[in-house]
C-alpha cells in the first residue's frame, strides 16, 4: 500500500497507563506507539491482561479514574492531540469521530430501550438532524447497513428480542452511525457461532470498503488477524512487541513471542504433528521482571534479556520488533 | 516457519487412525432429548417440545477421541449431558460394553459413572472453592474406592504430577491457580477413578491461547498414557482436528455427518459441514477460503424444518429435502452422511 503521512488519522505515541491498586502500580499500558491510516485495518493481538483493550480504551478517554490514570503519552487524531481535549470536548469526538464495538453485545445495549431509541440517540448527540422523523430515517439507514432484515419493524424491538448476531449487527450500527474516521472493534465476534462470525466479520469488511473508515481490531486470535486485518501489533505485557505487515507476520515473524503464538494455534487445512506450547503463564502487571517480560517463557533467553528491555529494532520494511536477538 | 528449540514431537494424537479394530466402548443408540414446554403453573401441561436431541447414534471405541462439532443450541452439550446420566433421554439407549445403563442394576450403574467422567468448559465453576486440591482431587477416590488415606493421598499426589503440577500443590484452594492450571486439575480429578472415558465438554474454549496448547498436548499425552477415550465437545474445527480420531458433525439435535477425522477435513460432503469449513478463520492471510454464504440463522428446535432440517439454510436444496428426511448413509469408508445429494 503505498500510503503518505497525510494518510494517518490516528497517531498514538508512547501512551501509559497505569492503575493504582493495593498490590501497587499496574502498568497496564507501558509506552505503546502505533499510527493509522485511511481505509486500513489494524489488528492487536494478544491474551487477555496483555493492555490490548485498556489501549483502546484510553485512546477512547473511557479508563475509569481512579483507578486508572493515563500518564503519558499522546494521541492525536487528524493531528489533534484528544488526550488534551476538555471531557466536555471529549464527548463530542467520541461516537462522532471515533466509534466502538464492545465484545459483548448483551451488556452494551440497554434491555429497557428498544434498539431503534439506542440508535437513535448517538444520532441525535452528534448530528443535527432536524425532527424525529428525520432521527428516525437516518437510524433506519444504518441499520440497513448492517443488513438487519426488516428494520422498520426491528426498531421497536427490545435487546432480548434478537439473536446474539443481530444484536451485534445493532451495536455496530451505533458505531457506525455518525461516519466515523476510526471505528475500534474490541473481540467484537468471540460470543458469536462460526457462521455467524463470518457474517458479520464479512459486513464488516463491506462497510469499511464502502466508507473507507479506518478499523482497529482486537482480538486474541490469529484466524481473525489473518482475514481481515492489513497490519498486526502484538502486545505483550503492556507493550507492543512486534508490529509489522500482516503476511511478514505470519512468514517471519520476529519476536519469539509471535513466533511461539502462531505455533501453538492449531490448524485446520492441515495436520499439526505437535502444537508448540509456551511454558509457564504470562506475568502479573504489578510486578513485571527487569528487561524483557517474556524472558521467563522465551526458548531463546539469553543473559542480557534479563538485564535491560530491548529497543525497538527494524526487521523489514515497517516491520519492527523488541528482541535482542535483533541486535540493539 | 523456523521451528523452536526444546519441543519434541511424538505424531498424531494416539491410538490407531482407522479405529475400526479397536472395540467398541460405549455405545449411543437413537439417543433423543426432548424438553417440555410448559404453559400453565398449578396444572402446567406441556404444549410443545424442544427437540434438543432428535435421534443420534454413534460409538466410542476404546482409547480414541470422537469430537462433536456444531453451533450453539445443535444439541451437542446435551448428548454430553445423557452420557454423564445428568439427563435422562427421552428415548434412546445407551450401551456401556454393549450393555444398556438405563437396564442394569444399581451397582453396575455406579460402576458405568466411575467409568465415565466429565471435564467441563469453565474451570472457575467447576472446582469447589472450598475446598482444598487435595480434596478435589481425591473426592472420587473417596466414594467410589476402598483405599487407605494414605493410598488416596499418594495417589493423589501421583495424579497431580501427571497433569504436570506439583505434589505441594495439593494444599491449596483453587483460586491460588490460573485458569490452565485449573483445568489441569480439573483434569487430574476425571482422571482419578481410571476411566474409561471422559467427556470434554470444551476444555479450552474459555482459556487463553498460549495456554490451550499446553492443554491439548497434556491431554494427548494423557490418552497415550491412561488408554483413555475422550468425547470432546468442540465448536472449533482446529481443535477438532487436532485431538480426534473420528467426528460427528451435528447440526439441530442431528448428526449430519460422522466421518474419521483426515477423510472429513479433506473431502466434506454435507453442506452444513462445507459451510461451517468455509466460515473458519484461515490460519494464513494468503488463505482465501470459497465461502458458502448461509442465509439467515439456525432455526428453533422448537419447530425444526420438516424433511431434512438444514433445508431451509440449505444452497444446494433440493424439492425432495422439504418432505423426506434423509438417513445416514455410508458413502465411503469410514464416512457417513446424511444428505440427498449423496
Amino acid at each position: 500500500m503505498a500510503m503518505t503521512k497525510d494518510d494517518i488519522v490516528l497517531q498514538v505515541e508512547n501512551l501509559r497507563t497505569y492503575f493504582q491498586t493495593r498490590w501497587g502500580t499496574v502498568k497496564a499500558v507501558d509506552g505503546v506507539s502505533f499510527d493509522l491510516r485511511r481505509g486500513e485495518t489494524l489488528g492487536i493481538v494478544g491474551e487477555s491482561g496483555c493492555g490490548k483493550s485498556v489501549t483502546v480504551l484510553s485512546i477512547m478517554r473511557l479508563i475509569l479514574s481512579p483507578p486508572g490514570h493515563i500518564v503519558g503519552g499522546k494521541v492525536f487524531l487528524e493531528g489533534q492531540d484528544i488526550l488534551q481535549l476538555s471531557d466536555k470536548e471529549m464527548s463530542q469526538v467520541r461516537g462522532s469521530k471515533i466509534g466502538i464495538i464492545l465484545q459483548d453485545p448483551m451488556t452494551s445495549l440497554n434491555p429497557v430501550f428498544s434498539i431503534g431509541d439506542q440508535v437513535m440517540e448517538a444520532i441525535r448527540i452528534h448530528q443535527r438532524i432536524p425532527g424525529r422523523n428525520g432521527v428516525l430515517e437516518k437510524a433506519l439507514e444504518v441499520l440497513r447497513k448492517v443488513k438487519i432484515p426488516a428494520a422498520e419493524v426491528r426498531v421497536r424491538d427490545y435487546p432480548h428480542q434478537m439473536s446474539g448476531g443481530m444484536r451485534q449487527r445493532v451495536v455496530g450500527a451505533i458505531g457506525i452511525s455518525c461516519q466515523p474516521l476510526v471505528l475500534i472493534a474490541d473481540e467484537p465476534t468471540t460470543s458469536l457461532d462460526v457462521t455467524i462470525q463470518a457474517q458479520y466479520l464479512r459486513l464488516l469488511k463491506e462497510i469499511q470498503e464502502e466508507s473507507g473508515l479506518a478499523l482497529i481490531f482486537i482480538t486474541h486470535d490469529f484466524g481473525i488477524v489473518a482475514k481481515m486485518c492489513d497490519r498486526v501489533a502484538v502486545m505483550y505485557a503492556g507493550r507492543i512487541v512486534e508490529m509489522g505487515d500482516v503476511r511478514d507476520i505470519f512468514n517471519h515473524p520476529s519476536h519469539p513471542y509471535t513466533e511461539a503464538l502462531l505455533s501453538s494455534v492449531p490448524k485446520m487445512e492441515e495436520d499439526v504433528d505437535r502444537l508448540y506450547s509456551i511454558e509457564g503463564q504470562p506475568p502479573t502487571l504489578h510486578n513485571l521482571p527487569e528487561g524483557c517480560s517474556f524472558a521467563a517463557r522465551c526458548p531463546y533467553v539469553m543473559d542480557r534479556c534479563r538485564e535491560e528491555y530491548p529497543p525497538q529494532t527494524q526487521t523489514g520494511e515497517g516491520h519492527f520488533a523488541n528482541c535482542w536477538r535483533h541486535g540493539a | 516457519m523456523s521451528t523452536l528449540p526444546g519441543q519434541q514431537s511424538n505424531g498424531g494424537p494416539p491410538g490407531s487412525p482407522q479405529g475400526r479394530d479397536n472395540r467398541v466402548l460405549l455405545e449411543a443408540q437413537g439417543l433423543k432429548k426432548y424438553f417440555p414446554v410448559t404453559k400453565g403453573l398449578l396444572l402446567s401441561k406441556a404444549i410443545g417440545w424442544i427437540k434438543a436431541v432428535d435421534g443420534v447414534s454413534f460409538e466410542v471405541r476404546e482409547g480414541q477421541t470422537l469430537g462433536i462439532v456444531g453451533e450453539s443450541g445443535c444439541g451437542k452439550s446435551t448428548t454430553a449431558k445423557m452420557l454423564l446420566m445428568l439427563e435422562k433421554p427421552t428415548e434412546g439407549k445407551i450401551l456401556f460394553q454393549g450393555e444398556d445403563i438405563y437396564k442394569v442394576g444399581a451397582i453396575k450403574r455406579k460402576e458405568y459413572r466411575s467409568a465415565v467422567q466429565a471435564v467441563f468448559q469453565d474451570p472457575w465453576s467447576s472446582l469447589n472453592p472450598r475446598m482444598r486440591v487435595k480434596d478435589i482431587v481425591a473426592e472420587p477416590m473417596v466414594i467410589n474406592l476402598q483405599l487407605s488415606r494414605k493410598e488416596i493421598r499418594e495417589r493423589a499426589e501421583k495424579l497431580l504430577t501427571d497433569v504436570g503440577l506439583n505434589a505441594y500443590h495439593a494444599n491449596l484452594y483453587p483460586h491460588e491457580f490460573s485458569g490452565g492450571q485449573r483445568q489441569r486439575l480439573a483434569i487430574a480429578r476425571a482422571l482419578s477413578l481410571n476411566p474409561q472415558v471422559i467427556v470434554l465438554d470444551e476444555p479450552v474454549s474459555a482459556l487463553d491461547v498460549s495456554i490451550r496448547a499446553q492443554i491439548m498436548n497434556l491431554l494427548r499425552d494423557l490418552q497415550g498414557e491412561y488408554n483413555v477415550s475422550y468425547l470432546l465437545i468442540a465448536h472449533n474445527l482446529a481443535t477438532v482436528r487436532y485431538m480426534c480420531h473420528l467426528v460427528a458433525v451435528m447440526y439441530l439435535g442431528q448428526i449430519v455427518e460422522l466421518s474419521e477425522v483426515k477423510e472429513l477435513f479433506n473431502n466434506p460432503l454435507h453442506p452444513y459441514t462445507k459451510a461451517l469449513m468455509s466460515a473458519a478463520l484461515p490460519s494464513h492471510p494468503d488463505i482465501q477460503r470459497e465461502e458458502i454464504i448461509l442465509s439467515g440463522e439456525v432455526p428453533s428446535p422448537l419447530n425444526p424444518p420438516s424433511g431434512c432440517h438444514f433445508h431451509t439454510r440449505c444452497p444446494w436444496v433440493m424439492e425432495r429435502c422439504s418432505s423426506e428426511e434423509p438417513g445416514m448413509r455410508e458413502v465411503a469408508p469410514n464416512h457417513m452422511v446424511s444428505c440427498h445429494l449423496y
